[in-house]
């Protein structure tokens, strides 16, 4: 089947299988990698893109269901060679350590401020609870996000 | 993991999605959200030969105020049934648990009618909607019917709707003020409950409801008839299990199951959320 998706703000049509996963689409499709695949149950939250502005579990979506859709992953974020404010707030609050988990914890982050622009530490907590971090560096993820909406 | 091959067809109203369902028969199922369905197909467990979207039927996701009762589209996401101010009115119980369905990603696409239909004694809003006396409505070939919460779960994973059925409505009772309680004991966040109360109370009319405790979401009766004839919430919250057969697996024993059961329904009675 035909899928027309706008990624990162490039529409693409292409002929994919209709049990293609969507974040099969954007990794093997589109070759955005940066969208990682952790439990592939929609657990962890590794695969955590936007789809219409806000977070899903990419592994558990088909790409035929955001067919007409918007989708933006990790690569979107950055202007150039400018962070965005949420990934600039991990870098310099030691917000990951093997890294594998971080595409999907900035996504849910930065979906999390979107709809509340102002949360305490408590609400970063349960708002990040579908991402999980193998590292358990939750402290220094909590006081990323919370530093990036200080900033705004 | 990826599903096993499957056709995709997309409905645009209720009446095409029923159609589609009576062309294509016992190998098709609906898609709402997917966040039960596709899980199940990419483990092998669900291998429908044909998928029939309906996850973009628009004029199926609203709540409204229908005079007694909340009406509330079946493909209502979790996240607005979350945030409704009309819920939080006249059903907080529903808006708080539907908050509390696996983690915001989720509750951005799982819709209340999926979870519902999908019928799993795990899940919070079945429970919750039987709790509340919920009236389920089904769509079919030939027309629409209603169906109580209490005759809806027929067993594991089964519901009493019909091959050719879409379930279209939740109607939800106003609450009118009754204080409520929602208890969900996990050992991790986002978890299934391993044991989860709904529960809400007027004087001494009530409503309890158990996730998690059988094949099926348990209606509370003997706690709602003891609290009626007087009891105390101590004292009714004993019989909390009376109506369920609970099931030992990894997360918890059967007997402990029933100990969560009581415990958890005093404290979702005593809770004194309004």
């Amino acid at each position: 089947m035909k899928v027309t998706i706008t990624v990162n703000g490039k529409t693409h049509e292409s002929e994919v299988e209709p049990r293609t996963l969507l974040v099969q689409y954007v990794r093997d499709t589109l070759g955005l990698t940066g969208t990682n695949i952790g439990c592939d149950t929609s657990s962890c939250g590794a695969c955590s893109l936007h789809l219409n502005g806000e977070s899903v579990k990419s592994c558990t979506l088909l790409a035929a269901q955001a067919d007409g859709g918007t989708v933006t992953t990790i690569e979107g974020l950055a202007n150039g060679d400018v962070m965005h404010p949420m990934q600039k707030a991990f870098m310099d609050n030691h917000g990951l350590q093997c890294g594998f988990c971080t595409p999907g914890m900035v996504m849910a982050a930065i979906g999390l401020l979107n709809e509340n622009p102002n949360p305490t530490e408590e609400q970063v907590r349960i708002g990040l609870e579908g991402n999980l971090c193998r590292c358990t560096g939750y402290h220094n993820i909590v006081k990323s996000v919370l530093a990036c909406a200080n900033e705004k | 993991m990826i599903p096993a091959p499957f056709d995709y067809k997309r409905a645009s109203s209720a009446a095409e999605a029923i159609s589609l369902i009576g062309e294509y028969g016992d190998e098709s199922k609906f898609l709402a959200g997917g966040h039960s369905l596709l899980p199940l197909m990419k483990l092998r467990l669900a291998q429908p030969s044909m998928l029939i979207d309906i996850g973009r039927i628009q004029d199926l996701s609203y709540i409204r105020d229908a005079g007694d009762h909340i009406a509330i589209g079946a493909l209502t996401r979790h996240m607005d049934v979350e945030k409704s101010p009309v819920l939080a009115e006249h059903a907080p119980l529903l808006a708080h648990a539907a908050g509390h369905v696996g983690d915001p990603q989720v509750r951005h696409r799982g819709t209340i009618g999926g979870s519902i239909a999908h019928a799993d004694s795990a899940s919070d809003l079945p429970a919750t909607t039987l709790a509340l006396g919920a009236t389920y409505v089904a769509q079919g070939p030939n027309g629409t019917r209603e169906i109580a919460a209490a005759d809806f779960y027929k067993g594991f994973l089964e519901s009493a709707l019909a091959p050719d059925e879409m379930l279209t409505e939740i109607r939800v009772p106003k609450m009118n003020g009754a204080s409520w309680g929602f208890q969900k004991f996990n050992r991790r966040a986002q978890d299934w409950a391993i044991v989860g109360v709904a529960a809400w109370k007027r004087g001494t009319e009530s409503g309890v409801a158990l996730v998690n405790m059988g094949s099926v979401p348990v209606l509370a009766t003997s706690v709602a008839t003891a609290i009626a004839g007087g009891a105390s919430i101590a004292d009714a919250a004993q019989l909390a299990a009376a109506e369920a057969e609970p099931q030992s697996d990894l997360n918890a024993s059967a007997e402990y199951r029933v100990h969560l059961a009581q415990v958890l329904v005093r404290r979702a009675l005593e809770s004194n959320n309004a």
